[in-house]
């Protein structure tokens, strides 16, 4: 549906997009991942033909976006950061000039009114735009990219600044139109590209670091694979019993994390599944078990773990991938300051939650 | 084009705006014909031409083209259309048309004004000399359209825009007075081969100067004739400028 190939976007020097290739089949949700000034909203703006590129190509169902860029638009619906919304204009007007703007051929008043239920914004279609709530404005930004039933629908940040209420809301209506769309969805949240996408493309200084199913990205990085056992038990006798174990190749004591237990992280061998043999030393020992998880990564680590990497490069290690892209300097020197806000996200939205 | 002019039209009307540029073309026509009548000149063309005389277009114009484009910028509804399945030329065209449309509701009333004159003049007023005048003017603020909404295009703020346009409009109006400010030295057989390059330069710049000046062809739509010249020069300043507008707005997607 939507090919990517070697897509460049230079604004005067800097050079904002890098080399970036994807191709996104029918029906497939796709989230954009990257902290803030990664380019994801510059590739979406390239994808929806705002803006222009400086090297590459970009296809929509098989038209490209430079070359017929009318026919590449009529496919896509887009919603940018901010919604574009005329404030001083009705809901229902605003809908229609958008309507009469893309010329769409369904007929008009139903075609709207089903997309204002859908988004449930029947109820205020009267009003100014500028009156209403910054929730109400996204869905009005919703119904915009919704009509013409668009096959592409590509939204940056959907959620932002939204309550929790409605993002619950906004995700529910994301996974509702992907069934039957193709969606491709930024945001530097983790757990709403976690909710809503298969598939996830992490963007960090222009160029993309991972391109992957979810669960594949998580075992891709964890290849150590290490569990946590949560032992009531002495720390030495246990550390030492545990690393006789066969298959293990290391164990660390985590510390007491619960009254009177430790926890130890138990590195396997490589392949070696080391759980049946941990849990009978520990019975043997007739000690208490409270508890035995797994350590794989959540999408947050992977997240952090790859854009902590001090370049790009390190990050592609990291998932061993091949580095047939040329070596770069790394200008990524501030990456520590990313991280910091990176994990400032995470508190607030635990808070939400 | 159409939901552009549409729209644009209508915006017009949801703040008081558009009523006040109305308003002041109204008064101002209303005035000079109420004027004119009275001392005996029934020339509803003369009426017309008031407008652009006292440089009233010179200074509401800007206020009917700053937005055009810089707001869109500036509230980021550009995105819109600019990723709507719409041609770059025809969304210029839908805005230009939207500012033309409320400037020729200005000129309303002098239909009025001429069946008042027409139905009771014993002077008669051959009716070529109003729809000259009004051709003549029409065409004038459309160039002014087309130049201010070139300048909206290169801005994001509508203030900066109209500041500009109206230094441009001034530099419009004023430009053979500055013109007759230079004088070109005569030259003569015997002139050295400096000189007369100098002189032909100053020459080039006063030609240039005279022919920047709106005004002087909006004169000659005074004269009991129609000429071909005077309304080509202001339909290719219109589309000099809708095209220069297209480019500065393409341009940006390149920046």
């Amino acid at each position: 549906m939507i090919e990517v190939t070697g897509l460049s976007k230079r604004y005067g020097t800097y050079l904002a997009v890098e080399n970036v290739n994807f191709s996104i089949q029918k029906g497939e949700i796709v989230g954009f991942l990257g902290p803030n000034g990664a380019g994801k909203s510059t590739i979406m703006n390239i994808l929806t033909g705002y803006l222009s590129l400086t090297q590459g190509k970009v296809t929509v169902d098989g038209f490209d976006v430079a070359e017929n860029p009318e026919q590449a638009k009529r496919r896509i619906g887009y919603l940018p950061e901010l919604p574009p919304l005329y404030t001083d204009m009705k809901v229902r007007e605003y809908l229609n000039f958008v309507y009469d703007l893309k010329k769409v051929k369904f007929p008009k008043k139903p075609h709207i009114d089903e997309i204002m239920r859908l988004v449930r914004i029947d109820h205020v279609q009267n009003r100014l735009i500028k009156n209403l709530s910054k929730g109400y404005r996204q869905r009005v930004g919703f119904a915009q990219a919704l009509i013409g039933n668009p096959d592409v629908l590509i939204l940056d940040e959907p959620t932002v600044g939204l309550d929790p209420q409605q993002i619950i809301e906004i995700r529910n209506l994301i996974s509702r139109l992907g069934k039957n769309h193709t969606i491709i969805l930024s945001s530097h949240i983790l757990s709403e590209i976690q909710a809503v996408c298969d598939r996830i493309i992490i963007i960090n200084y222009g160029e993309i670091i991972a391109d992957d199913l979810q669960e594949n990205l998580s075992k891709k990085l964890s290849t150590d694979h290490s569990i946590v056992a949560r032992v009531i038990c002495d720390e030495r006798d246990m550390l030492a019993a545990l690393k006789s174990v066969k298959g293990v190749q290391n164990v660390v004591c985590l510390g007491k994390k619960e009254q009177g237990s430790y926890d130890f992280e138990i590195i396997p061998e490589e392949g070696a599944d080391v759980r049946a043999g941990v849990y009978s030393r520990i019975a043997e020992r007739k000690k208490t078990l409270l508890s035995l998880t797994s350590s794989r990564l959540t999408l947050e680590q992977i997240f952090l773990k790859l854009t902590q990497a001090t370049s790009n490069d390190a990050a592609r290690k990291m998932l061993g991938l091949d580095e047939d892209s040329a070596a770069k300097p790394a200008a990524n020197e501030d990456s520590s300051s990313f991280v910091i806000e990176i994990v400032d996200e995470i508190d607030t939205k635990e808070d939400e939650e | 084009m159409r939901a552009i002019f549409k729209r644009e039209f209508k915006s017009y009307f949801t703040n008081p705006l558009g009523f006040v540029i109305l308003a002041v073309f109204y008064f101002f026509l209303s005035l000079a014909f109420v004027d004119y009548y009275s001392s005996g000149v029934p020339y509803v063309g003369k009426v017309i031409f008031f407008l652009s005389d006292i440089g009233l277009l010179f200074f509401v114009i800007p206020v009917m083209t700053m937005r055009l484009f810089s707001e869109e910028r500036r509230t980021k509804t550009d995105q819109v259309l600019f990723t709507a399945p719409v041609k770059l030329i025809k969304i210029v065209l839908g805005k230009f048309f939207a500012a033309f449309a409320l400037y020729a509701m200005a000129f309303i009333p002098t239909i009025i004004f001429q069946m008042i004159v027409s139905s009771q003049g014993d002077i008669k007023v051959p009716i070529s000399y109003f729809l000259y005048a009004l051709i003549g003017t029409i065409l004038f603020g459309a160039a002014l359209i087309a130049v201010g909404m070139f300048i909206s295009s290169l801005t994001e703020s509508p203030i900066t825009a109209i500041i500009f346009t109206l230094i441009s409009n001034l530099f419009i109006m004023f430009s053979s007075s500055f013109a007759s400010f230079i004088t070109v030295p005569t030259t003569s057989e015997s002139t050295p081969v400096l000189e007369k390059i100098w002189s032909g330069f100053l020459q080039i710049i006063v030609d240039f100067l005279n022919g920047m000046d709106f005004r002087s062809v909006l004169a000659s739509f005074g004269q009991q004739t129609l000429a071909i010249k005077d309304i080509v020069y202001f339909v290719s300043i219109i589309i000099a400028f809708i095209f220069l507008t297209e480019r500065s707005l393409e341009k940006r997607r390149w920046s």
